[in-house]
């Protein structure tokens, strides 16, 4: 009586239920896929399978997941047709190679082997678009603002170091990651209070900034190390940090809370509520950060230090301590921005999401003037904008990024010294 | 024993790879760049892509396999005039953001869906649209050959007890070369004595004809009539000729260099690093197939490639160009005052060493495909580790850097996997934690050993 149940779950499987196919070596091919995609499947679609002369092999369709699984026993070439899908969607057109007779997509199987076509869709009328050119321009201004201000809590730090300590450093980025991943194991993992985790996470990565300066900076700017060697040395940390981010959190990407956030509707702008929670704290973090550069004698101390270190030195000024507080800030700033970044932008932290905005980093401190922190901050909000417009105004895809780096090696030519650096020989 | 042993062996395949190889001669290139030159180049993956894709999409358009591979070295000549001119009179630090910069625009624009058709977007170019011209150059015939063919399964039925031997034999013999190497380096002064013009030219031409010879015995022994493909022909030439070179120069180098202790010195250590290649084939036999798209034309073209990339900067180097170079790494103010043009001798450092990067990236994609991903950020900074393991600015480094890059993390990910309990480390994890190591390694090798392995520490405090 008991293994009835089971006896049931083992039994066939009901109609139209995709079958799972292994392909085995000589034997047996597979074409497998979705519909849609995985997050977005669509249901509810016939998907035929038919050889290279347009004759029906098999036929299915789709349940809720959208997956689709046909088995073949001889190589070759073969077609997938889609159906009629449903609410004015349709599959979009793959490359032309790959086209086949009436909207079809061609497949090459091999035995052994499994082949997954691309069955995208889109919606009909994609490109008149729901919202009018204006509207998507504001909302571009909006997310590029968002970017920007996320982007200058690192580049600021970046900057920083830049000036007192004339270090590049590459594993900038892994401190951003490091927020994001120190956030998901405090909210997600620990379950923590997001916004306790938020402080948390924020110390946590400022202590980060202290340990490394005492342990590594700190003993070789002692000994004397050149600025290439310590620069190659960020490098080496920054490989080392992304892989020991991989160790422990794996390949995939993390959330740092498990819920959705509501979105806001300020006219035209569609913005969740945490990221403008997001661009309030950085306004505020960087405001301070330049309140206390300007108006205290901390901040005074920085900038003589950036300046002229020697001098600086000699005028009674602790440059050790000055940089000291500088790495802890930098790092600190730089895991607030990771968290809100995990948060808002990439809708989650991976091991590699600082080193895909480090280039961005780079390129907002270069722009706004190597050293300078106020120069980072403008830089890092026309980076923002330039890569969220680029979108809209007709860069496709991952090139938005490149947008950004085209701009940054077009201003070296016109003028090396950033936007806010001082017209210096730097040659 | 047996654990130990293929660990070992996987280590030997690794270092013996195509890709290996193909990463050396872009690590040569990077040389020229970084250590002779003190330019920052962090795009050096850049360079590889753009000569992989120029190499691969010409021959996709049916153009010969000679013409595609000048389009790739133009592909990379165009972009060093992009990345030079506004960069080079400019302080170090913003070549290495706009080369690391433009690398990467290159990778993105490569796995563009727009580019699709040319560069096959993110899925990249398969290799069987362009290894065919390559492959069908090819005069080592078909089959599986298993190098050396005489190997320890020949002596005492491949007993364990042999094969141990002869690790303990190529263990010895490196050991050996390495003491006789440092002893001769703390010595110093040149141990090559000069050869006369008459000699020189009676050893290249006996050369050229042993080459030829060879050219039209070879393939007959290779059970395979390539006779009717002439560049298969000139390319057989080229490679049988330079082997001769190598060897007649090698020896005639040997025989003059007996003379003097310090010479004999050099020779034993010679014939030690003989030694120990043999061994490694002795003990740990590779087969694999003949021709094929990872066999051993692959390797022997690759590992070929590298030879002459090495004496072409050899010979680079010891120009009166090569102290140029040299001179604008350690001072550029001094070498302008003597009225050199620094800006120039930049450029062309550039154009050279991103013309090896190129070189470099056409070999690697021999073996797989053209993928933009597989040539980003993370493999210029393998470059740069591999490169100050080995040792900047010298001839060798580069080449031994590579080997050692490729193989220690091949033997951390093995070792540990096979020794740390899978409760500790799983073995997804092993491989994360070698490139873990790579990371710390670059850190110390940087910090405590600049110089590198072969490196000469007064020369490099490469500071740009």
């Amino acid at each position: 009586m008991l293994l009835a149940p089971l006896a049931l779950l083992m039994g066939a499987p009901p109609a139209n239920a995709v079958v799972l196919c292994l392909a085995q070596a000589d034997q047996t091919g597979c074409v497998t896929g979705t519909v849609g995609n995985r997050a977005n499947p669509v249901e509810g679609v016939e998907v035929t399978l038919l050889d290279a002369d347009g004759v029906e092999v098999d036929s299915l369709t789709t349940e809720a997941d959208g997956k689709f699984s046909f088995q073949v026993t001889e190589a070759g070439d073969y077609l997938v047709s889609v159906g009629e899908l449903p609410d004015g969607l349709e599959v979009r057109p793959p490359a032309e190679r790959f086209q086949g007779p009436d909207g079809s997509i061609k497949v090459t199987v091999a035995l052994g082997g499994s082949v997954s076509p691309d069955l995208n869709v889109r919606s009909v009328d994609f490109d008149a678009g729901g919202d009018s050119f204006g509207d998507q321009i504001i909302q571009s201004i909006a997310q590029g603002l968002r970017l920007g201000l996320l982007l200058a809590l690192a580049s600021v730090g970046l900057s920083l170091i830049y000036g007192t300590t004339g270090l590049s450093n590459f594993a900038h980025a892994e401190q951003v990651t490091l927020g994001g991943m120190v956030a998901y194991g405090l909210c997600n993992v620990a379950g923590i209070n997001l916004w306790v985790g938020i402080v948390l996470t924020t110390l946590i990565c400022g202590f980060s900034g202290f340990l490394q300066d005492f342990v590594m900076w700190k003993p070789l700017r002692k000994r004397g190390l050149g600025l290439t060697q310590m620069m190659i040395v960020t490098i080496g940390l920054s490989l080392a940090a992304q892989y020991a981010f991989q160790y422990f959190v794996g390949a995939s990407q993390q959330k740092v809370v498990v819920r959705n956030f509501d979105v806001v509707e300020l006219g035209p702008i569609r913005l969740t509520g945490m990221s403008f929670v997001a661009m309030g704290v950085a306004l505020v973090a960087i405001g301070i950060v330049g309140y206390v550069l300007l108006y205290t004698r901390v901040g005074q101390a920085t900038r003589a230090v950036s300046d002229n270190p020697a001098l600086a030195a000699a005028s009674g000024i602790d440059v050790d301590k000055i940089i000291r507080m500088v790495w802890i800030v930098a790092a600190g700033l730089a895991g607030l921005g990771g968290v809100f970044y995990a948060l808002v932008v990439s809708n989650g932290i991976r091991w590699d999401t600082g080193m895909q905005i480090l280039l961005l980093l780079f390129a907002a401190v270069t722009l706004g003037g190597l050293g300078t922190a106020f120069g980072a901050f403008v830089g890092a909000i026309i980076i923002g904008l330039v890569v969220e417009l680029a979108g809209p105004l007709g860069a496709p895809g991952d090139l938005k990024y490149a947008v950004a780096l085209v701009i940054l090696i077009v201003l070296l030519m016109v003028r090396p010294q950033g936007l806010l650096g001082r017209a210096a020989r730097v040659g | 024993m047996d654990t130990i042993l293929s660990i070992l062996n996987a280590t030997m395949r690794e270092a013996i790879a195509p890709n290996t190889a193909a990463v050396a001669i872009a690590v040569i290139g990077l040389n020229i760049h970084f250590g002779f030159t003190g330019l920052l180049n962090i795009g050096q993956a850049g360079y590889m892509l753009l000569g992989a894709y120029g190499m691969a999409i010409s021959i996709t358009y049916d153009i010969p396999l000679l013409f595609a591979v000048l389009i790739g070295f133009v592909v990379s000549f165009v972009f060093s005039l992009i990345l030079g001119l506004p960069t080079l009179k400019l302080r170090g630090d913003y070549l290495a953001i706009v080369t690391i910069s433009a690398a990467e625009i290159v990778r993105y624009s490569g796995r563009l869906a727009a580019f699709e058709d040319f560069t096959g977007g993110s899925q990249g170019i398969f290799g069987k649209d362009y290894q065919g011209p390559f492959i069908s150059l090819s005069f080592l015939g078909s089959g599986r050959l298993t190098l050396l063919e005489f190997n320890y399964t020949d002596v005492a039925d491949g007993a364990r007890w042999v094969q141990v031997l002869g690790l303990v034999v190529l263990i010895g013999a490196i050991v050996g070369a390495v003491v006789l190497l440092r002893s001769l380096k703390a010595a110093g002064g040149a141990v090559l004595a000069p050869t006369s013009s008459t000699l020189r030219r009676a050893l290249v031409a006996v050369a050229l004809v042993l080459g030829a010879i060879l050219t039209v015995v070879v393939p007959a022994y290779a059970d395979r009539d390539t006779a009717t493909d002439i560049f298969s022909r000139v390319v057989a030439f080229v490679i049988f000729s330079s082997l001769m070179l190598a060897v007649l120069f090698g020896g005639q180098a040997a025989y003059a260099a007996w003379k003097t202790s310090k010479g004999r010195k050099a020779v034993l250590a010679g014939v030690l690093i003989l030694v120990a290649v043999l061994g490694i084939f002795f003990t740990f036999p590779k087969t694999y197939d003949r021709t094929g798209v990872d066999g051993w034309w692959v390797r022997m073209i690759a590992w070929f490639i590298v030879g002459l990339s090495c004496a072409v900067v050899f010979l680079l180097v010891r120009s009166p160009w090569g102290r140029l170079l040299r001179g604008v790494r350690e001072d550029e103010d001094a070498m302008r005052s003597l009225g050199k043009n620094v800006f120039a001798i930049k450029m062309q450092a550039l154009i050279i060493g991103g013309m090896f990067g190129s070189l470099g990236g056409m070999v690697y994609v021999l073996t797989g495909t053209v993928q933009a991903d597989s040539m980003g950020r993370s493999l210029t900074f393998f470059a740069y580790t591999a490169l100050l393991l080995g040792g900047a600015a010298t001839i060798f480094g580069p080449v031994l850097g590579t080997i050692i890059f490729f193989s220690a993390r091949i033997l951390i990910r093995e070792a540990s996997g096979a020794y740390i309990p899978d409760a500790i480390m799983t073995n997804s994890q092993t491989e994360q934690f070698s490139y873990v190591v790579v990371g710390v390694g670059l850190m110390l090798l940087v910090i405590f050993r600049p110089q590198g392995i072969l490196g000469n520490k007064r020369e490099l405090r490469f500071n740009v």
